[in-house]
């Protein structure tokens, strides 16, 4: 059976496709995902936990150091090779991590997400 | 194969029994404890406050120590309604309505009386929040989770003493910035703010800021310990609390 407006509807499928894929082969062909370089702080070598740790669940981390320090009263934490800090994101980590726009913006930007954390905490600038 | 039945059963009881039993086998083989409170903390199981009110009772004094809370906190000044308080100070009538008397002595009547969230033993505020937001601690305070507050005000609206101030705006815009407490955050906009009994404090072994500022016009300490010092002054002075009838039962008492 002849397909009525077969060349048109094909040529019209094939623009769609080109247009639809067009982001994603632009995107790879250009550009090479590269992870944002972080300016690590200059005292300290070890974070609380190891770096992979920090990297992906530091979130976590932090959900779980809020509910203990303001729901259970608990502020002391020890991490996994058993040394103890105080549970503290303005106190403790900011302290070595001094620069929010170094460290902070940038995998945050990078990622897309703004986390409201210093909406109410103060960065380590501190305020303008 | 004709006790296939029975041993099914017998297999599967000895299952559930190893299903029941390997959650605790698991949690206590990781043996980790993570957190634990700070040894240097001061601890209570319902934290209360003696405020001497013959020692300290004009406008000023206590703005001094509002002064010390919320230079500490971080807390906004801003005149008007949409003030943002933890530390305020009012007259006799409107602090003790239940307990207003015409012919009280003057000096009494004169007064001004120091206010604070009262950190009831029964506090609305908490069974009114739909989020957990605020809630009682184990040693009584109560705290807030500014995190999980939505800014419903329900607890405003529950609260009998007025101890809770929401932030119409955004809580920086009233601050100067400069002189900031780097130590303790600031509040953001659209959430209920309060007082703390300065929980943060008391974390490092610390007296609450007001009653260190207050050069020994307030007590603070245990309400169940009867050797506290609260409970010597509460044994040894008449003291009444705010708005009774409201069954919140208070743990700020003041010496009249």
């Amino acid at each position: 059976m002849k397909m009525h407006y077969g060349f048109p509807i094909i040529i019209g499928l094939v623009i769609f496709i080109g247009m639809l894929t067009a982001p994603f082969a632009v995107g790879t062909m250009t550009k090479v995902y590269k992870q944002p370089e972080l300016k690590m702080p200059v005292g300290e070598k070890e974070c609380i936990e190891s770096k992979e740790f920090m990297r992906e669940q530091h979130m976590q981390l932090l959900n779980d150091w809020r509910d203990w320090a303001l729901r259970d009263g608990k502020r002391i934490y020890t991490n996994h090779a058993g040394k103890e800090f105080v549970i503290s994101l303005q106190n403790t980590c900011m302290k070595c991590h001094n620069n929010k726009a170094d460290f902070c913006d940038k995998c945050h930007t990078d990622a897309g997400v703004s986390p409201y954390c210093w909406d109410c905490h103060i960065q380590p600038e501190g305020l303008k | 194969m004709k006790n296939n039945r029975r041993t099914f059963i017998k297999l599967a009881g000895i299952a559930a029994a190893g299903l029941a039993v390997a959650p605790k086998a698991l949690a206590s083989s990781g043996g980790h404890s993570p957190v634990k409170a700070n040894p240097k903390g001061l601890h209570a199981t319902q934290w209360a406050m003696v405020i001497d009110t013959t020692k300290l009772h004009t406008e000023e004094e206590i703005a001094k120590l509002a002064e010390a809370c919320h230079a500490i906190h971080n807390v906004p000044k801003i005149e008007g309604h949409k003030e943002v308080k933890w530390l305020w100070s009012d007259t006799y009538a409107h602090t003790f309505p239940e307990q207003e008397n015409p012919h009280l002595a003057e000096e009494v009547h004169h007064r001004d009386f120091p206010l604070l969230c009262n950190h009831c033993e029964n506090p609305p505020c908490v069974r009114v929040c739909p989020t957990k937001a605020t809630y009682k601690r184990p040693d009584g305070i109560v705290a807030m989770d500014y995190h999980r507050c939505i800014g419903c005000r329900y607890c405003m609206a529950g609260c009998p003493y007025g101890s809770r101030s929401f932030n119409w705006g955004e809580p920086r815009k009233n601050l100067d910035l400069s002189k900031l407490n780097p130590e303790f955050p600031t509040r953001m906009r659209g959430v209920v703010e309060k007082c703390n009994f300065c929980v943060e404090r008391l974390a490092v072994g610390k007296m609450p800021a007001c009653v260190e500022a207050s050069e020994g016009a307030m007590v603070f300490g245990d309400l169940n310990d009867p050797d506290s010092e609260v409970r010597q002054v509460l044994r040894e002075k008449f003291t009444i609390r705010r708005k009774p009838t409201a069954g919140t039962e208070p743990c700020v008492y003041y010496v009249i």
